[in-house]
């Protein structure tokens, strides 16, 4: 491979793979995402490409160009981020999307749109309220509220070809950054921009850059924390595994603006397809001359390295992250000094997250004033979120800030599964909060939020309808940070086991009243005394909770009830006397021998004895056991 | 003690990496994914070739929950308990997989070596919850009942090999 030297080869390349594409008189794209993989999509795949190789097709409805393909193309596309509906595949040029393709869906794919252009009804997505078919991407309503930045080219190219990222127009800010920008115009246009960090603090990106770009120290590194931790947020995975180049690009960007010789990606070690296209990517960009010694000819070098995490959620936290590539434990240290003077190895550091890499060479090519058209004045441009839960339509989206939840939830995510009511939405992981019915028209973005008590995040949206108990959620998110907490200092260590122990006794029917007060003392203490931000924001979805939903607490503590019947322990397996038919088959599989009766006389359970198994309710043919 | 291959296994996974500190953690995971586990032994070995001490190699070893000092089964089923697919119910599908493989919360791998049922905070295919991963591969949408098919095929699969 020949390695592109200067501005004007890189041009002639992009216009070279460009017509490539438009070569392919039929370009069919099947996602492989984690998502559609999971749901199968290899299969669908491998099936187009052996139908692709015995198919010549004729050209009529081809695109106005040259042809010098007879053959369809194949390729596996980046997330389109409609995951529920995988595996997805969309066919170019007709624009076409199918979901929950098959392999055996492939032939009359094949036969039908590939080879008459005819679209096959019954493979499109129907909307979930009118039934009506949906032809396109745009058609689709989980589509339309999007304005897809960051995700431009994710799901429409394929993530393990550089010639295709090229194609679209990548590299193209890191050339114009390179040879017509100074180091200072760079910043000066990310702080113009007022980029700010998508990991969830909402640090201005330009502020970092040019306070690394002043330090005395020479060597200086750039890393990307794509160590996405938190359960129920898989943007950075996507954006890895669907489009890495544009990520990389914005790395490279960084690196020339504050003068860094090396980076590193730290990837979770769940995520290992990310880690491959990621490692393919930046053997790609290196052979051809966009990494390595004298990029693009510029005299610019910088190399990239991948470091893989290995499952510890703490290394999300700046300082434990740096300390994990250097061959320790994953902890935090005290600051000052920070980051920006002494991170990497003790040396001036830019550490970002995956997604504000990404919008990078956006910003270079259409300028900041442009950026900050997008989204509101004080949190410009988009944000990736994971809508997950309870809602109908799951997935990936790309909003821009200022966005309500409303918007999000029930235009583009549909609305509420099986018809159930509306309870809360979760944001910001186990470091945020809950959103209620009275919060979902206020806007969404950085500064907002926070006044609501919680936080954007890195941008999980776990949607909770009425079947959900939130002092369980409560619970389930102090478990996760008391395992996850590294130990270092006491008020998280000793503090989140102790929330939790008290949160155990809440959920097992043996709470206090007292215990409420004692939860907010504790979580007033780890906020103010905890080590790090992790440790800090420990304590925020129990508060969030308690400030929302108190009343559930109440009725857990005081009734010994869950008014969403999810506490095991506080269930009340009952027998409905109409529908007993005496046949002592619940007696017969209780482990405690809780149930007694006799023949055509109703049978009863001693809620004392009990112990919440429902070995009965599985046992009983007639459907007569419920749970209250 | 360690029978020699171990250590010319080890020392092929030292040669790809320069001898330093930072090459700690990706060593160990390439030991790992040669023998699904680490053997305990090897840290000494490990530290004394990148120039720290044991007491650091084991600390950094123990410290991150991937790295394992039991080994593990055939087949890695873990279990995401994130948010996602803990509201939609992936307790029930871990309860199942234990009960069918008589695991338990301090169990986690069948005597036969075939099988370790872990969980995993998110393995980022929330939209597709609640899913789990068999070794690398991810598997949507479960019930418990698809569980207890997953273990079958998964047995049927190692009897083939």
């Amino acid at each position: 491979m020949i390695k592109i030297k200067s501005h004007e080869e890189l041009n002639t390349l992009q216009k070279n793979f460009e017509d490539g594409i438009k070569n392919e008189p039929v370009r069919i794209l099947v996602c492989a995402g984690t998502g559609c993989q999971a749901s199968g999509s290899l299969k669908v795949w491998e099936k187009m490409c052996e139908l692709a190789k015995d198919t010549k097709i004729s050209v009529e409805f081809a695109p106005e160009v040259a042809h010098d393909h007879n053959h369809p193309a194949v390729h596996k596309s980046g997330c389109l981020g409609f995951c529920e509906q995988g595996p997805l595949v969309r066919i170019e040029p007709l624009g076409v999307l199918y979901t929950k393709v098959k392999p055996e869906d492939c032939e009359e794919i094949f036969e039908k749109t590939v080879k008459q252009n005819e679209v096959v009804n019954r493979l499109l997505y129907k909307n979930k309220i009118t039934g009506e078919e949906c032809f396109n991407q745009s058609e689709i309503p989980f589509y339309k509220g999007q304005t897809r930045v960051v995700l431009k080219t994710c799901g429409t190219i394929d993530p393990e070809s550089i010639e295709e990222a090229i194609a679209a127009g990548e590299y193209q800010a890191l050339a114009k950054a390179l040879f017509t920008m100074t180091q200072d115009e760079v910043i000066k246009t990310v702080l113009d921009s007022k980029l700010r960090g998508r990991g969830g603090g909402g640090f201005v990106a330009g502020k970092k850059w040019q306070q690394v770009a002043g330090q005395p120290e020479k060597i200086r590194y750039v890393v990307c924390n794509g160590d996405e931790g938190d359960p129920g947020a898989f943007m950075d995975c996507s954006i890895m595994e669907g489009d890495p180049h544009r990520m990389i690009e914005g790395m490279i960007i960084a690196a020339y603006a504050v003068g860094a010789q090396e980076g590193y990606i730290y990837v979770r070690a769940e995520y290992p397809l990310a880690v491959k296209r990621l490692t393919n990517a930046i053997k790609q960009a290196t052979e051809y001359g966009l990494l390595g010694d004298n990029i693009l000819g510029s005299g610019f070098s910088f190399r990239l390295n991948i470091n893989r995490g290995a499952g510890a959620f703490v290394c999300g936290e700046g300082s434990a992250l740096t300390a994990s590539i250097e061959g320790k434990r994953g902890m935090p240290r005290v600051k000052p000094p920070r980051t920006v003077e002494q991170g990497l190895f003790g040396k001036p550091t830019v550490l970002n997250n995956v997604e504000t890499y990404a919008n990078v060479p956006q910003i270079i090519l259409s300028g900041a004033d442009w950026y900050r058209s997008i989204g509101t004045e004080n949190s410009p441009g988009t944000k990736t979120f994971a809508l997950t839960g309870a809602v109908r339509n799951t997935g990936l989206v790309e909003v821009p800030f200022g966005i309500t939840p409303r918007e999000i939830i029930f235009n583009i995510g549909g609305g509420i599964r099986d018809d159930k009511k509306f309870k809360a939405v979760q944001i910001g992981g186990p470091s945020g909060g809950c959103l209620t019915e009275k919060q979902l028209d206020e806007p969404l973005d950085f500064d907002s939020v926070k006044k609501l008590g919680v936080i954007v995040g890195s941008g999980g949206l776990v949607v909770m309808d009425e079947s959900t108990c939130m002092v369980e959620v409560a619970r389930f998110f102090m478990e996760f940070t008391h395992r996850e907490s590294c130990g270092k200092c006491v008020p998280c260590r000793e503090g989140t086991l102790r929330m939790l122990e008290i949160l155990e006794r809440i959920v097992a029917g043996q709470g206090e009243m007292e215990d409420i007060d004692k939860l907010r003392t504790l979580a007033d203490l780890i906020i103010h005394t905890a080590l790090c931000g992790l440790g800090k924001s420990a304590p925020l979805p129990v508060v969030s909770t308690l400030n929302s939903f108190l009343d559930e607490y109440i009725e857990h503590i005081q009734n010994k009830k869950c008014p969403a019947h999810v506490c095991q322990k506080l269930k009340q397996y009952i027998i409905d006397k109409e529908k007993c038919k005496s046949c002592s088959k619940c007696a017969r599989g209780c482990p405690v021998q809780a149930i007694s009766g006799a023949p055509k006389v109703p049978y009863e359970i001693d809620q004392d004895k009990c112990i919440k198994c429902g070995a009965c309710m599985a046992a009983c043919p007639f459907k007569a056991i419920y749970v209250a | 003690m360690l029978d020699e291959s171990f250590y010319s296994k080890a020392d092929e996974i030292l040669n790809r990496y320069p001898a330093q500190e930072r090459s700690l953690i990706p060593i160990i995971h390439e030991i790992q994914e040669t023998y699904n586990y680490v053997p305990v032994e090897l840290l000494p070995y490990v530290a004394k070739h990148i120039g720290i001490t044991e007491t650091k190699a084991y600390s950094v070893a123990s410290f991150y929950e991937r790295f394992s000092f039991e080994p593990k089964g055939k087949f890695i089923i873990r279990v995401c308990d994130g948010t996602a697919c803990h509201v939609r119910q992936s307790l029930p599908v871990l309860e199942r997989l234990r009960s069918e493989l008589g695991l338990s919360e301090k169990k986690h791998t069948t005597d036969d070596m075939l099988f370790t049922v872990e969980t995993v905070s998110c393995l980022g295919a929330c939209s597709l919850a609640p899913a789990l991963m068999v070794n690398e591969h991810v598997h949507p949408a479960m019930t418990p009942d698809k569980a207890t098919a997953l273990v079958k095929e998964l047995r049927e699969e190692a009897a083939k090999s």
